[in-house]
């Protein structure tokens, strides 16, 4: 293993995920390959040498040197709408990575896992998804995703095929599709009840999204029993954009 | 050599001679914490001078506010490459609150609710050039800015305009701050570009 | 408002200077002896630097600053730090 550096990456791909994201495509040389859950810096630099950079998570297993990133756009952000609206293929930017050791899922991993994704929150978890599918693994997986609106789904396409051993639950938070069970409301105590996994069957439960969601469902997850070394969390900030 | 990303960059503007080396201008006003946002009720507000001879010299909310104020009109130099100009404030002018303070100290620890501090050579703080500030832009100072007071002393990089200022220790020895200790400049003049440790 | 991220945060900074991952470590905080991985400390910043604190007390565990040439990590917070490497 060696000391992280910054690697040339470009844009070979770029497609819409919903309205205000974006999945992109990168073919980084000589990427070392990565885990599902990891994330990479981005960095940005401008001709006069001024420099931004971000986190993003990796969206799914890498393919060669070839990594996904969904990018969601922070309006007035700063890195996010360069990426998402600015950038064309063949333009470059600088990635490290990847990084990140603790928010992970292994497909050696047999246990059940619960996802718990609130908004740009399900990319990681779309990788352990992936990666699961791709590993053949039998772990048995739940998704809950939390997100405002129907048009916020990332991934909707592929979430709906069937995949067997992972069943996907989204809890809607301003409006929900007409005719839904579940009125929109923040995460609750059912919804993790209901969507999760009893404590009992020791599942490894992964949350990520903004920092107040991730604290909300941790302490859902805390008050139904799950034990706290096996609920990991990454939050989104405020830095983000 | 870097890879440019063609066609970035940033939410940059242009440059005037009003900027110090390196700088850049900004229209909004960022935020950098290096902690949770201290929550200070104004009944339980105080600053203090505490002075080598350890006399301490305290203004509750109420007395600070009944000294003579003053506006000032100052540009502000984030060590993080942004400017802002024409910065409004109102608050008390450091002179005033040193008045009747007796000290032969030459070194100032500014330390805050929260547990933030910073330090300077006390004259920095004198002759017109730091105030305790309650009012930005002629509204109320924000806590994520600093309220319910901060100190600004715009001539130098804007982390030691320390946010939340609870008081100012002086002493006879520098005694390094939060930033200084961790490979921030001792001083940090904008002018001389002296951001890190060794510049 | 919450306003800070977590110590996955630190994982491509700490990456720069260490060849383990040091977010999957365990570490003791100094104050209040909270032991827990690197990844769930509450981290401010990243902007002028970043500063890891104990989510138990919000004693600063961690700081770590990256100028041009240097980088200053200060972790007099931390009792030790229990690193995971492959044998």
């Amino acid at each position: 293993m060696r000391r992280l550096t910054w690697r040339p990456a470009e844009l070979v791909h770029s497609s819409a995920e919903t309205a205000t994201a974006r999945t992109l495509r990168f073919r980084v040389p000589g990427w070392p390959g990565h885990l599902a859950g990891q994330h990479v810096d981005v960095r940005l630099t401008a001709e006069d040498g001024y420099t931004a950079q971000r986190s993003y998570s990796v969206a799914g297993p890498a393919d060669g040197d070839l990594i996904e990133l969904t990018v969601e756009t922070v309006p007035d952000g700063e890195v996010s709408p360069y990426l998402t609206e600015d950038m064309r293929v063949g333009d470059q930017v600088e990635i490290r990575g990847p990084v990140g050791g603790w928010f992970v899922w292994r497909p050696a991993d047999q246990s059940p896992v619960l996802l718990v994704g609130g908004g740009s929150g399900i990319v990681p978890l779309m990788a352990m998804i992936r990666a699961r599918r791709q590993a053949g693994s039998r772990a048995p997986f739940r998704l809950l995703y939390s997100l405002r609106d129907p048009a916020r789904r990332y991934y909707a396409g592929e979430l709906r095929r069937p995949d067997p051993g992972l069943d996907v639950t989204y809890l809607y938070t301003r409006s929900a599709p007409e005719g839904a069970a579940r009125p929109a409301r923040r995460i609750g105590l059912d919804d993790l009840a209901e969507g999760g996994w009893p404590a009992s069957f020791e599942p490894e439960c992964y949350v990520c999204g903004p920092t107040g969601f991730v604290e909300a469902a941790a302490d859902l997850l805390l008050a139904l029993g799950h034990a706290p070394e096996r609920i990991r969390t990454e939050r989104f900030g405020p830095t983000g954009g | 050599m870097s890879i440019i990303s063609r066609g970035f960059r940033g939410k940059r503007r242009d440059a005037g001679d009003r900027l110090p080396p390196g700088q850049y201008l900004v229209e909004d006003f960022p935020v950098l914490s290096a902690g949770p946002t201290p929550r200070v009720p104004l009944d339980r507000w105080e600053f203090a001078i505490d002075t080598e001879a350890e006399q301490t010299h305290r203004w509750s909310w109420e007395e600070f506010m009944a000294l003579p104020a003053e506006t000032p009109t100052v540009d502000i130099h984030c060590v993080t490459k942004w400017s802002k100009l024409d910065t409004t404030w109102e608050g008390v002018s450091l002179d005033v609150l040193f008045e009747d303070v007796e000290t032969a100290a030459e070194y100032a620890l500014v330390y805050s609710y929260g547990g933030y501090t910073t330090n300077l050579p006390l004259e920095d703080l004198l002759d017109g050039k730091a105030w305790i500030v309650h009012r930005f832009d002629g509204e109320e100072l924000e806590p994520r800015h600093g309220g319910p007071a901060r100190l600004i002393v715009p001539h130098l990089y804007f982390w030691k305009s320390a946010k939340w200022v609870r008081g100012i220790r002086l002493l006879n020895d520098d005694w390094p701050g939060f930033w200084e200790t961790a490979g921030y400049h001792n001083y940090g003049d904008p002018w001389r570009e002296q951001r890190y440790e060794g510049d | 408002m919450t306003e800070h991220l977590d110590g996955n945060a630190l994982a491509g900074p700490l990456g720069e200077l260490f060849t383990v991952d040091m977010t999957s470590a365990t570490g003791r905080c100094a104050s209040c002896g909270l032991t827990g991985p690197v990844a769930s400390l509450r981290v401010y910043g990243p902007d002028p630097g970043l500063v890891a604190r104990c989510p138990g007390c919000e004693e600063v565990v961690l700081r770590l600053v990256r100028g041009p040439g240097s980088a200053w990590l200060d972790l007099r917070g931390m009792v030790s730090l229990r690193l995971n490497v492959p044998d």
